[in-house]
């Protein structure tokens, strides 16, 4: 079972949480001057990217907050959680590129 | 001659024994409610329960008959004696009016089982894959957690005393789950 560190309650199992999807997607600040092709990516284009890829998680079964998370999509490493809101931290170039 | 006398242990000792190394009790009915608020109120919602809302994550506080739980970091659930919803409902209009907050009654939403023993920790953890190891999850520490499918909000109140507050409609499988793991742990 994996072993997720929440920023409020450290390290909890897996099952204690649901996934949310990509962080750090921006609702644009006024949809209406939006044409249907940009407000449909907005909606429904994310990224897959092979490597590192930072996405929110809900600690459900727990403190029941949103939080994100720096996790490796092909190793599952999670190298980094960080509160709802904060900037997506840096990762050291080695880290990253492990 | 062997000294027979010595070792000689009555049939039921070992039984006893094993039975005794988990109880289950269940808790009286008690006032509860889910406080959520923001950080400007956390201090008066503390004074108007009667117990400071503790700021660290996953701790407990008790005064008296009340013990607050942190749930969240602008969540708590307020255990109380049984009856007082009213004066406590009343006390956080009083001191809380202004400050956007919500105060919620779960009293009869969610009931709660004591299990104490020495083997408590290890019937939890059949069904809860938290460190239950008193250095990990220590006295006054509580979380809301998984017992198997069942939430809960697990609470250490001593070394080998649990609460466990679980949605009533989940108390009859929780209770059939300990019960079984108990007897499985006693074989």
């Amino acid at each position: 079972m994996l072993l997720i560190p929440c920023p409020h309650c450290g390290e909890r199992p897996e099952i204690e949480f649901r996934y949310g999807g990509e962080a750090h997607v921006a609702r644009p600040a006024d949809p209406s001057a939006l044409d249907d092709e940009a407000w449909a990516a907005y909606l429904y284009l994310r990224n897959n990217p092979k490597g590192l890829h930072a996405e929110r998680w809900r600690h459900i079964h727990g403190c029941g907050r949103y939080f994100n998370v720096l996790r490796d999509t092909v190793s599952d490493k999670i190298t980094a959680t960080y509160k709802a809101g904060e900037p997506r931290p840096d990762l050291p170039a080695t880290e990253a590129a492990e | 001659m062997p000294e027979t006398a010595a070792i000689r242990q009555g049939a039921f000792d070992q039984l006893a024994a094993r039975a005794a190394a988990v109880t289950f009790t269940p808790c009286p009915p008690a006032a509860r409610f889910v406080f959520r608020g923001r950080p400007a109120g956390f201090a008066a919602a503390g004074d108007a329960f009667g117990v400071a809302l503790p700021q660290t994550a996953c701790r407990a506080a008790t005064t008296g008959s009340r013990s607050a739980l942190w749930l969240g970091p602008d969540e708590w659930l307020l255990l109380a004696e049984d009856g007082a919803v009213a004066a406590i409902e009343a006390a956080f209009a009083d001191r809380l009016g202004q400050q956007p907050h919500s105060l919620v009654d779960v009293s009869h939403r969610n009931t709660a089982v004591e299990i104490a023993g020495p083997a408590a920790a290890d019937v939890l953890n059949a069904g809860c894959p938290l460190d239950l190891r008193l250095e990990a999850f220590p006295v006054g520490m509580c979380t809301r957690t998984l017992f198997a499918k069942a939430e809960i909000v697990l609470w250490r109140t001593d070394a080998q005393r649990f609460r466990v507050e679980v949605w009533r409609s989940f108390a009859g499988y929780l209770w059939g789950l300990l019960d079984e793991i108990r007897r499985e742990h006693a074989a």
